[in-house]
C-alpha cells in the first residue's frame, strides 16, 4: 500500500503517528451534506477514521454510498471500552471501488442505547449487525431482523464485552453439574483448570 | 451403426451451446422471479413444507444449518443457522499477546491457514509500521499462493462431489497432498500452518524446498488441464451449474461478496491488484472473469485463479534471493494505541483483521471481516426459486469454511 514511504533499511523508521483528518475531502463532504455530524476525524497509517454523531450513522452511511461512491460496507463491528462514556464505539467500514480506498466510520454508544440500523443502506450490514447484537448487545434500531447469530436463542449475556469472564457464564446445560461448576468453566478435576479475567 | 458427420457433430455443438446460453438466462429469470405457491397445482395439494438441512449434512461442508421452506422442491425461502462452531476467537485474542494471536488463525479457514495468518500480522504490522525483508514478503507470497491452491482444489474436489462429480476429487486431493506436503517440509505442519511471525518468517526455507516446488508448478497447468477435461465441458456437469445461483456485480457489491463470487460475475476487483500488499505489485498475473455470474462462470474463474497462482509461484521462485527473513520488530509487541485495519485477498474472498490497541501487549479488540461469514450471508438471495439440490451446488460455489463464519 502506498501509505508508506519504503526507507533504507539501516535507518530506524519512526513509528507511524495519527494527524487530524478535519481538512480530509470525504470529511468535508459530510460536514457540507450533513452538518454538526461529525465529532472529529483523524488519519492513521493511510485510513481515515471519521466519529460522527450517533443517532446520524444511517445518514452518514446513505451519503457516502449515494454521493461519495462508498459502495461496499466491507464490515461492521464495536469496540467494549469498559470504563469511558459512552462505553461502546460502533465501527463501520466502507470501501469505494472508484476511490480504491476505505473509510471508518464510528460513533459512540452508551451501554443500552439504540444505534440505527445501516441493514437498509447496505445489505451486507445486516449479519454483521447481527453479529454485533449479538456479541455486545448493542440493538440497532430499524433492523429487519436482529436476533443472536453466533451463539444461541436463550444464551445469557454477550461475550465480546470486556466484563464477561473468559471461563464462560451458566448457560442453563448443566449435564454434569457435580463435575462441571455452576457458571460454566473448565472442570473443577481438571489439572489445567486456572481462573483467567 | 451411422457415421456421424462432421456437420453434424458441428450442428450438435452449436445445438448444445445455444441450450446452455438459453439456461443461462432462464436461470437468471427463475432468480429474480420467485414462484408463489399456487392454486395451479393439480395432481397434487400445495403444501409449503419447512425442512432442516443439516446441521449434519455431508454437502453443507461442516456444521451448517438451513431452515428450508420448500413447495415440493422448490425453495422459497431458506434461513441460514450458523453459530455451531463458534469457538470465541475475537475474544481470545484480546486475552493473549500479539504473537499467541496467530494460532488462533489457524483454525479459523483451516483450509487456507497461511492467509489468515498473513492477514493477522500484516495488521498487527500496519500498526507497528514495521517493514519487512524482501525474502520474507516473496516467501510469504509463495506460501500464499500455495495455500490458494489448496484451499481451490479442496473447493474443486469437494464441491464436484456433492454434485456427483467423483473423479475429481482424487485428482484434486493428489495435488493438494503435495502441497500439504510442501507445508510441512517448511514449518511443520500440514494444516494448522502457524507459518509466519509478527514481522517476517519464522523459518528459512528448506534446501531442495525451492526445486520441489518449481518442479509441481511446472506441472501444474496439465493437471488442471485434466480437471477441465473432467468438468468444463460436462455435459452433466453444466447442466448442475450452468444458470444456478446467477448474481449480478451490483448485487454481488450491495451484498458485500467478494473474491471468486464478485468475479465471476464480471467485476475485476481482487485485493492483490487493487491494494498490492508484500510484492504483488512486481508480479505478473490476470484477474480472471467472466460474465454470467453464475455457479458454473464461478467455478471457470476458480480454475483460472489456480493457473494464475502456479505463474505468481513460478515468478516468486525467480526473484527469490538469499537475505534476512525477520524485520526488525521489538521483542515485546507493543503497537501505539491506535486502529488499523488490514485485508488480504484470501481465496474466499477478502479477508480482514481490524485491530484495536490500547498500547499494552495484547490486543484490546481484534476483530475479524471473515469473507465465509459475508458471503454466506447471500445464500438466500441466491437459493430462492431453485431445486433442494441446487442449493448443494449453491453451498459448494460460495466456498463456505465454517470454521470462519463462527469463528
Amino acid at each position: 500500500m502506498a501509505d508508506v514511504e519504503k526507507a533504507p533499511a539501516e535507518e530506524k523508521k519512526a513509528r507511524p503517528e495519527a494527524v487530524d483528518a478535519s481538512g480530509h475531502p470525504w470529511v468535508r463532504s459530510i460536514r457540507a451534506a450533513l452538518p454538526e455530524t461529525v465529532v472529529s476525524a483523524k488519519e492513521f497509517a493511510g485510513q481515515v477514521t471519521v466519529v460522527v454523531q450517533k443517532d446520524a450513522i444511517a445518514r452518514v452511511a446513505r451519503h457516502l454510498k449515494d454521493a461519495e461512491d462508498f459502495k461496499y460496507c466491507v464490515d461492521v463491528t464495536a469496540v467494549d471500552w469498559k470504563d469511558r462514556q459512552p462505553r461502546f464505539d460502533v465501527v463501520y467500514h466502507f470501501y469505494s471501488f472508484s476511490k480504491n480506498d476505505r473509510i471508518r466510520v464510528k460513533c459512540g454508544a452508551a451501554s443500552g442505547e439504540e444505534v440505527p440500523s445501516i441493514a437498509s443502506v447496505f445489505l451486507a450490514a445486516n449479519w454483521c449487525e447481527r453479529e454485533t447484537f449479538d456479541m455486545f448487545g448493542i440493538r440497532f434500531s430499524g433492523h429487519p431482523d436482529l436476533r443472536r447469530i453466533l451463539t444461541w436463542d436463550g444464551f445469557h449475556g454477550h461475550p465480546l464485552l470486556k466484563d464477561f469472564p473468559l471461563e464462560g457464564v451458566d448457560t442453563g446445560a448443566a449435564i454434569y453439574p457435580e463435575e462441571w461448576p455452576e457458571g460454566g468453566g473448565p472442570s473443577q478435576k481438571d489439572p489445567n483448570r486456572k481462573a483467567v479475567s | 451403426m451411422e457415421q456421424l458427420s462432421d456437420e453434424k457433430i458441428s450442428q450438435a455443438e452449436k445445438d448444445e451451446a445455444a441450450y446452455f446460453a438459453e439456461r443461462a438466462k432462464a436461470g437468471a429469470a427463475a432468480a429474480s422471479s420467485v414462484p408463489v405457491a399456487s392454486g395451479d397445482h393439480t395432481l397434487f395439494d400445495v403444501q409449503e413444507m419447512e425442512l432442516n438441512f443439516g446441521p449434519q449434512h455431508p454437502s453443507t461442508h461442516g456444521v451448517l444449518r438451513l431452515v428450508l421452506k420448500v413447495d415440493g422442491e422448490r425453495i422459497l425461502e431458506a434461513k441460514p443457522d450458523v453459530g455451531y462452531l463458534h469457538r470465541g476467537t475475537e475474544k481470545l485474542f484480546e486475552t493473549e499477546t500479539y504473537p499467541m494471536g496467530i494460532p488462533h488463525t489457524d483454525r479459523m479457514d483451516y483450509v487456507a491457514a497461511a492467509t489468515n495468518n498473513h492477514a493477522f500480522c500484516l495488521a498487527v504490522e500496519k500498526l507497528l509500521g514495521v517493514e519487512i525483508p524482501r525474502r520474507a514478503q516473496l516467501i510469504r507470497v509463495l506460501l500464499d499462493e500455495l495455500q490458494r491452491l489448496s484451499s481451490h482444489l479442496v473447493w474443486l474436489g469437494t464441491s464436484g462431489i456433492d454434485l456427483g462429480a467423483v473423479t475429481p476429487f482424487w485428482y484434486a486431493f493428489r495435488e493438494r497432498e503435495q502441497i500439504l506436503d510442501f507445508f510441512e517440509e517448511y514449518c511443520g505442519a500440514r494444516l494448522t500452518l502457524n507459518c509466519m511471525r509478527i514481522g517476517g518468517l519464522p523459518f528459512d526455507l528448506t534446501p531442495g524446498w525451492t526445486e520441489r516446488v518449481a518442479e509441481f508448478v511446472a506441472d501444474l497447468p496439465s493437471r488442471i488441464d485434466d480437471y477441465e477435461q473432467l468438468l468444463t465441458d460436462n455435459r452433466i456437469w453444466k447442466k448442475r451449474t450452468v444458470g444456478v445461483g446467477v448474481i449480478s456485480a451490483e448485487e454481488c457489491v450491495e451484498w458485500g461478496l467478494t473474491g471468486p463470487i464478485l468475479r465471476g460475475s464480471g467485476l475485476e476487483w481482487d485485493l492483490r491488484r487493487a491494494r498490492p500488499y508484500e510484492c504483488y505489485d512486481e508480479l505478473n498475473f490476470v484477474v480472471p472473469t467472466r460474465q454470467n455470474g453464475d455457479t458454473y462462470d464461478r467455478y471457470i474463474v476458480r480454475v483460472q485463479e489456480m493457473r494464475q497462482s502456479a505463474r505468481i509461484i513460478r515468478q516468486c521462485l525467480e526473484k527469490l534471493e538469499p537475505g534476512e527473513i525477520r524485520g526488525k520488530v521489538p521483542r515485546v509487541i507493543k503497537p501505539p494505541a491506535e486502529e488499523v485495519y488490514a485485508s488480504i485477498e484470501s481465496p474466499k474472498g477478502e479477508l480482514g483483521f481490524y485491530c484495536v490497541s490500547n498500547g499494552t501487549n495484547k490486543p484490546y479488540r481484534m476483530h475479524v471481516r471473515p469473507p465465509s461469514f459475508i458471503n454466506l450471508q447471500a445464500l438466500p438471495r441466491l437459493a430462492k426459486g431453485h431445486l433442494v439440490s441446487d442449493l448443494v451446488a449453491l453451498i459448494g460455489t460460495i466456498d463456505i469454511v465454517l470454521g470462519e463464519v463462527d469463528r
